[in-house]
């Protein structure tokens, strides 16, 4: 193991050029697939944020004592969908009204009694913010006897599946065809130091050395590179990301954890990369 | 030891490169192969360090059946020859010692028993002097003592050597075979591919002469009750 150390290391100082190249191109590669992801991550921030206003009012006939209001909100929250419940009294609606409808501020005004009703507005957990569980919601609020109307922004939350549904899909589409160009790229540079160091791999071989003991250092220096190339990927992201951030829109960076998927990722790149490259070399150099 | 029994060698879309092949070279034996070019003499060798399967026939190095043998076995096989050939395959950035001592580091031997093993082949090929110089800074016979000594350095039964002189000038040429001729004498055997029959010419050696593939020639065979298995 030590030895194989050595030998990859090696393999850096002898072929600098082509090792830095070998690690810009990981680099880079990783570098679209980040990029990529950092808008997919804010677009789901985005989503989640506006997702969060999705709720379902349910409007009380006039007259509802307090009491059976009191009962049926602990009966709602305890929904396994629901995350809060707010009742809303008729006095709150019109006050509510009033401040947000400054326009019609004459309206108000002229108003003998409050034609508001009350309500209770429900929230629902991240997750069944749906149009299928809002749906469900609805029905079991509808059940009850002093529930006069439901109300959901039920075009609204189609909408929002909708682009939820499809930013998973271009999500897994672009990242994955991002991820598979890069697979290529990093296999092209590494068959090319495998196939720069075919002579000595065809000396290795003749004074018996394992094929293992020969992937070896080439599996060290590929996952090597491949880590190097992705720590220098997430530099390069956050590059991007501290410039938008700054010129166009407040975005949000990869949490630590998510950040350190970008070294992993380009250790397995590297590693899988290099393990295909010399299997293939090893394979074709085998007496038939 | 080396038996070969009735082997054919078909390289795709080739024509026969060895038919009917049948000889046995014996424990600590020299022999040489001759031939014309093309005649078959590397592919003997290739046979030997599982390099290529013959397509039919057995071949036997020391109890491997090569032909039934898997091939996590060849690095084992490899590890009991010394293989050299005319164009040195010496590692070009690493030294001397280090190209001999790469063998050993390959089969996971210490470097306390790497050292004094190198440094005696390196003695015994007369390169002790060299030991830190780079293959560019060397001549091709002194190259070729170093190929030799990292052929050596894992205690070889036999030395597998396709036109060892190949590359080299008369004085070098004798250099290399005079130093074959004392491994041989310490009981290693040699089989040496060459189509250098000055060479051959005066040697006490057996010479097993190729023509297109097949054994033409064995000054062996007025003895053949002198061989035996080992
Ligand atoms: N890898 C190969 N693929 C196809 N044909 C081959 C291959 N290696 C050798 N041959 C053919 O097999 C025959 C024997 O070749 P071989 O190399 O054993 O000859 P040789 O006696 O060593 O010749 P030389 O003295 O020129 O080295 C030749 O006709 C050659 O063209
Ligand atoms: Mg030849």
């Amino acid at each position: 193991m030590r030895l194989a150390f050595r030998e990859a290391l090696r393999s850096f100082r002898r072929a600098p050029l082509l090792s830095a190249l070998s690690v810009t191109t990981i680099a880079f590669a990783i570098f679209v697939v980040g990029l990529f992801g950092l808008v997919a991550l804010n677009l789901n921030r985005a989503l989640r944020e506006v997702e969060k206003r999705v709720e379902v009012v349910a409007y009380l006939m006039r007259g509802t004592p307090v009491e059976v209001v009191t009962v049926a909100i602990g009966d709602v929250e305890r929904f396994p969908e629901v995350a809060d419940v707010t009742y809303v009294t008729e006095d709150q609606a019109l006050a509510r009204a009033q401040k947000e409808l400054v326009e019609l501020q004459g309206v108000f005004d002229d108003l003998v009694s409050n034609p508001l009703p009350a309500s209770l507005e429900v929230r629902l957990k991240p997750g069944f913010r749906d149009s299928d569980h809002l749906r469900d919601v609805a029905e079991r609020l509808r059940g009850f006897r002093f529930v006069e109307d439901v109300r959901y922004g039920r075009d609204w939350v189609i909408k929002l599946d909708r682009i939820r549904d499809l930013t998973a899909i271009g999500m897994l589409v672009i990242g994955g065809a991002f991820a598979a160009a890069s697979v290529v790229i990093i296999g092209t540079t590494i068959r090319m130091a495998v196939f720069q160091r075919s002579r000595e791999i065809a000396i290795m071989r003749l004074v018996g050395a394992t094929d293992g003991f020969i992937r070896l250092p080439f599996l060290l220096e590929g996952s090597l590179k491949g880590a190097l190339g992705g720590t220098f990927a997430l530099g390069l992201t956050y590059v991007a990301y501290v410039a938008f951030d700054r010129m166009l829109l407040r975005a949000q960076f990869f949490n630590p954890a998510e950040a350190v998927v970008f070294v992993v990722f380009g250790f397995a790149l590297g590693f899988s990369a290099s393990l295909a490259a010399v299997s293939r070399h090893l394979k074709s150099v085998r007496p038939a | 030891m080396i038996r070969f029994r009735n082997v054919f060698k078909a390289y795709p879309k080739g024509s026969l490169a060895l038919k009917d092949l049948t000889f046995h070279i014996r424990k600590g034996e020299f022999a040489f192969l001759t031939g014309h070019s093309g005649a078959g003499k590397s592919t003997v060798l290739k046979l030997i360090f599982a390099e290529e399967l013959a397509t039919s026939g057995s071949v036997q190095v020391s109890g491997y059946h090569l032909a039934s043998m898997s091939t996590r076995d060849i690095p084992k096989l490899r590890r009991r020859l010394g293989i050299v050939f005319q164009d040195f395959r010496l590692l070009e950035d690493r030294t001397a010692e280090e190209n001999i001592a790469f063998t050993l580091e390959v089969t996971g031997a210490r470097s306390s028993v790497i050292e004094p093993k190198v440094t005696r082949v390196l003695a015994q090929v007369g390169l002790a002097a060299k030991a830190l110089a780079y293959p560019r800074e060397l001549s091709g016979g002194e190259q070729q003592r170093v190929a030799i000594a990292r052929a050596l350095v894992n205690d070889p039964f036999v030395i597998l050597a396709d036109e060892p002189t190949g590359n080299l000038d008369e004085r070098a040429t004798r250099g290399v075979f005079q130093l074959l001729r004392d491994i041989n004498a310490n009981g290693t055997a040699v089989l040496m591919a060459t189509h250098d029959l000055d060479l051959v010419r005066g040697t006490p050696f057996r010479t097993l002469e190729l023509q297109d593939g097949g054994l033409v020639y064995d000054s062996a065979v007025d003895r053949p009750a002198a061989e035996t298995e080992s």
